[in-house]
């Protein structure tokens, strides 16, 4: 019963997100500064663990390939089918759910403790609107991310593959356009795009409707990370069935 | 004005309001005064629109607010300036963006014209030269002082303060509790304060309301609940050991 009332409460929340708009110069101010803490913000850490995931799968895939018959260009057309199909949308949603999602539930969740979502409201601004929608605007970049976060992920796989003398260059470089399934990048960037809605939106709602005070945002923040989590993984099943199966 | 009818709020069957009927005058501080859970912020929130009542009507000014729709309600509140506990200030703005803040959402003015109006209340508010620090940097006092500078500079026509003076030192409280009264005068607006602080209410009770159990038990000047004889009020009101002195050197004619 709980969970139905938080998933009403959660679409509500949405619906009153996209009720009486902020004024437009302040929203365009408020999308570029989402833009900055929550994207540009992330890209160090999407970059460093792109690049090392990309690597690792490539060393794992060529150390498993021992039977000569086997074209060495497979490890490759592994690490690419790997890192764009899963790697890059779905583990780097995960990572950002612990990076942006904790944010956004914190700084949300510590302006109700401290009243200021109250002054929001008393001052007569649609404060879900004010709060909530430049994030889901700044995430709808997020796409971007994730195109940086395959190509760093093959550029640590070319690496690893070939500095570690497991594939030669050339034989890297025909894995990698082996097979090439255009509708692929479509699925990962379709699925890539809910994750950023769903990244935006279930942290805002557990920080939005916290009670208490300090301790309280700090539970928050956890919560908010599990059921993201969790949501992403349900949507990636739901979506890989729909597209893919 | 503010007249509330009949106002009754509850939460999980718990009956916190009780049929309070008041009128909160224009130009004058209305205090709201009571003990600690005897409703008196719930009584505020519901008439904000931020608690819906179960029970009752709220007009401000005629205008019937508690039968607004939110879209409505929303609109009137361009009008009311806020004061909270903690000030609620935006703790990611400077001194100066938080005072800009509503004429940046609610006007079309230019910069240069809101900087002027932010100057003007600050400077009102004895704060000038601090815009440029953030609200962490600045005393709990004049955090105070600042969440005043917003709350009036829109000039709005309800100035409601909750508890405006806790985790205050008495002489700082004494400033705050001045300046909102001279601001009530200068722009002759309704305000309304809760409050459990007596030396507020000897400071600038010119009309109270004192709540008990979430019904209206009395109501007066503050000279007038220095007078009464109501146990309920002299209870609450003598509480102190301060002003239980001040009630025997009354009675000895001193």
């Amino acid at each position: 019963m709980t969970y139905l009332h938080s998933i009403g409460e959660y679409f509500l929340m949405l619906k009153g997100v996209f009720g009486r708009m902020t004024k437009g110069s302040v929203l365009r101010n408020l999308i570029l500064k989402e833009i900055n803490e929550l994207i540009m913000g992330s890209l160090g850490i999407v970059a460093f663990l792109s690049f090392f995931i990309g690597a690792v799968v490539a060393i794992q895939t060529a150390l498993n390939l021992n039977n000569p018959l086997i074209p060495k260009s497979l490890v490759a057309y592994a690490a690419r089918q790997s890192v764009i199909l899963e790697f890059a949308p779905t583990f780097i949603s995960i990572i950002m759910a612990g990076k942006v999602g904790s944010f956004i539930t914190s700084s949300i969740g510590s302006m109700r403790v401290t009243e200021q979502i109250d002054a929001l409201e008393v001052m007569g601004i649609n404060s879900k609107n004010y709060l909530i929608f430049p994030k889901i605007i700044a995430m709808l970049t997020y796409p971007f991310v994730i195109a940086i976060s395959m190509f760093l992920g093959i550029v640590g796989a070319y690496c690893a593959a070939v500095l570690g003398n497991f594939v030669p260059s050339d034989e890297f470089i025909t894995g990698l356009q082996d097979d090439f399934n255009g509708f692929h990048l479509t699925y990962a960037f379709i699925k890539t795009f809910l994750f950023a809605i769903i990244l935006a939106t279930v942290p805002a709602y557990h920080g939005y409707y916290m009670k208490g005070g300090a301790l309280e945002v700090g539970e928050a923040s956890t919560t908010s990370f599990v059921w993201t989590s969790v949501v992403l993984i349900v949507t990636n099943y739901v979506v890989t069935q729909l597209l893919l199966s | 004005m503010i007249q509330v009818k009949n106002l009754y709020k509850g939460f999980n069957n718990q009956e916190v309001l009780r049929g309070i009927s008041y009128t909160f005058e224009r130009g004058k501080t209305n205090l709201i005064i009571g003990q600690s859970g005897s409703g008196k912020s719930v009584f505020l929130k519901c008439m904000l629109g931020l608690f819906k009542a179960d029970k009752g009507t709220i007009e401000y000014d005629g205008k019937p607010y508690s039968s607004f729709s939110d879209e409505e309600q929303r609109e009137l509140r361009t009008e009311i300036g806020m004061l909270f506990q903690g000030g609620a200030l935006f703790d990611s703005m400077t001194v100066e963006e938080n005072v800009m803040f509503p004429l940046r959402m609610f006007t079309k003015q230019r910069k240069k014209e809101m900087l002027s109006r932010v100057h003007e209340v600050l400077e009102r508010v004895n704060l000038d030269g601090t815009g440029d620090k953030m609200p962490s940097e600045i005393s709990g006092g004049m955090q105070k002082r600042v969440a005043i500078a917003r709350a009036i500079v829109n000039k709005p026509k309800y100035l409601f303060c909750d508890e405006p003076n806790s985790g205050l030192d008495p002489q700082t409280a004494t400033v705050i509790d001045n300046l909102i009264q001279e601001i009530t005068h200068e722009n002759d607006i309704t305000t309304v304060l809760i409050t459990h602080d007596m030396n507020s209410v000897l400071e600038i009770g010119e009309r109270i309301a004192f709540l008990k159990d979430g019904k209206l038990a009395w109501k007066g000047t503050k000279d007038e609940i220095f007078q009464t004889d109501d146990e309920t009020v002299t209870n609450f009101v003598y509480s102190s050991n301060l002003f239980q002195k001040v009630r025997e050197a009354q009675l000895k004619g001193l």
